[in-house]
């Protein structure tokens, strides 16, 4: 049972990450990850929806009708959304700001329909609370490094204070400014999945078309 | 005339919802292999966000902004907080009727988006559409030519990709690139091709 609990909680984090290998969740992640503190932020919200819709649409599997079962989840999703965006709003109102409709957009995030889908609806509540909590960290993980990049060189600080002293403040290091605009966020995350694929060779995908090696004997 | 036109160029090219605000990414991920399903997905996008976005400002206007129910003696009624489940709901219904309407009286259109219209309601895109317009606060024309105007843009790019990943095929990628990792860097650059178009004004 703990090493069950243990598997679910942190497969996710390399062996099955929701974004490297799932391909879920990338949709209203990436235009946060300019700063850390909003990519913070926005991993405690994926985290905190993931696992409560997780447990509640486990707890109810066995009452929800297969066919209306998409309404019935997206209802119990967006309430929480909607929970969280309020608490949001109360208590850290500029983040909240700075993060606009993205926080919204968890609702669509593929990754909580999909686990709801591919787990809670067959599990127990416990085991799928843990799943869901493990593929937000997973999820937070790629966030977070994509964040700290992204800030680091970007704007030479990191949630906020400065590392890399700037040449407009007398310092030595002038910012790249591709880092704070949206293509770096795809090339960074290309870059991760490269990594992370020498790391873990099981991932590679097979080329669609193989190209053929022919010998210079079978010419001639 | 010429506010719509710049509104327009701006949701295609400048605010484009796949390339500078990553918006639907796993469909536009995972279905842009074949040329052919891009355009599908594409137009079913273009179709279903030029629906929705007017749909849900209207209701916005008229149900959850705050004021919205003065006729009725409740002036300070505020329901905006219920947007969320109001425009999830929206386009699930909307996707739903779209469905059945196309299956009773374009059976060939419908038989050509098959799988995707049902996909639509998960797909950011649509559901940003509608946040945007919100916190943009589009009136209701503005709201249409948005919901087009997105459209197109995220239709164009899926179907850019894929045709770029048809020939990608064919090239000797590094093993820990293939597939995933190669899709994210040609978005990548694609991202900054689109680019140039930002300061564009009309």
């Amino acid at each position: 049972m703990a090493s069950e609990a243990r598997e679910v909680l942190f497969e996710p984090l390399v062996d099955n990450n929701p974004i490297a290998l799932q391909i879920l969740g990338i949709c209203s992640a990436l235009a946060v990850t300019t700063k850390l503190d909003t990519s913070l932020v926005m991993c405690l919200a994926v985290i905190v929806v993931l696992a409560l819709s997780n447990a509640a649409i486990s707890f109810i599997r066995q009452h929800i009708p297969s066919n209306v079962r998409i309404i019935v989840q997206m209802t119990i999703i967006a309430s929480l959304v909607i929970i969280v965006d309020q608490f949001l709003k109360a208590f850290a109102y500029d983040l909240s700001k700075q993060l606009s409709v993205f926080v919204g957009l968890i609702i669509t995030n593929c990754i909580v329909l999909g686990r709801a889908e591919a787990f809670a609806m067959k599990n127990p509540v416990w085991i799928s609370f843990l799943d869901g909590v493990g593929n937000g960290l997973g999820y937070s993980l790629i966030l977070i490094v994509v964040g700290t990049f992204r800030e680091l060189f970007g704007s030479g600080s990191l949630l906020g204070y400065q590392i890399l002293p700037l040449t407009s403040a007398g310092g030595w290091y002038v910012p790249n400014g591709l880092m704070l605009l949206a293509p770096s966020a795809f090339i960074i995350i290309g870059l991760f999945i490269w990594v992370l694929r020498v790391w873990k060779t099981e991932q590679v995908e097979k080329p669609q078309y193989q190209i053929r090696q022919v010998h210079r004997t079978e010419v001639v | 005339m010429e506010h719509y036109i710049s509104l327009f160029v701006k949701s295609v090219f400048i605010e484009n919802m796949a390339l500078a605000f990553f918006l639907g990414m796993c469909s536009f991920l995972a279905v842009s292999k074949k040329v052919e399903t891009a355009i599908g997905l594409g137009i079913a996008v273009i179709v279903v966000q030029t629906l929705t976005v007017p749909l849900n400002n209207l209701v916005y206007v008229h149900v959850l902004k705050e004021g919205a129910w003065e006729w009725a003696g409740l002036p300070d009624l505020d329901l905006s907080f219920l947007g969320f489940l109001s425009y999830i709901g929206i386009i699930a219904a909307a996707v739903q009727i779209l469905e059945m309407v196309l299956d009773k009286f374009f059976p060939a259109l419908y038989n050509a988006l098959g799988i995707f219209l049902p996909l639509i309601t998960v797909n950011c895109v649509i559901l940003a559409g509608s946040l945007f317009m919100v916190e943009r606060d589009y009136h209701f024309a503005e709201s249409v030519v948005y919901g087009l105007g997105s459209g197109f843009g995220w239709a164009l790019a899926i179907t850019a990709l894929a045709g770029i990943r048809e020939r990608l095929r064919y090239s000797d990628v590094p093993d820990g690139l293939q597939g995933l990792g190669i899709a994210f860097i040609m978005t990548g650059l694609m991202a900054l091709g689109f680019m140039a178009f930002s300061g564009v004004e009309l």
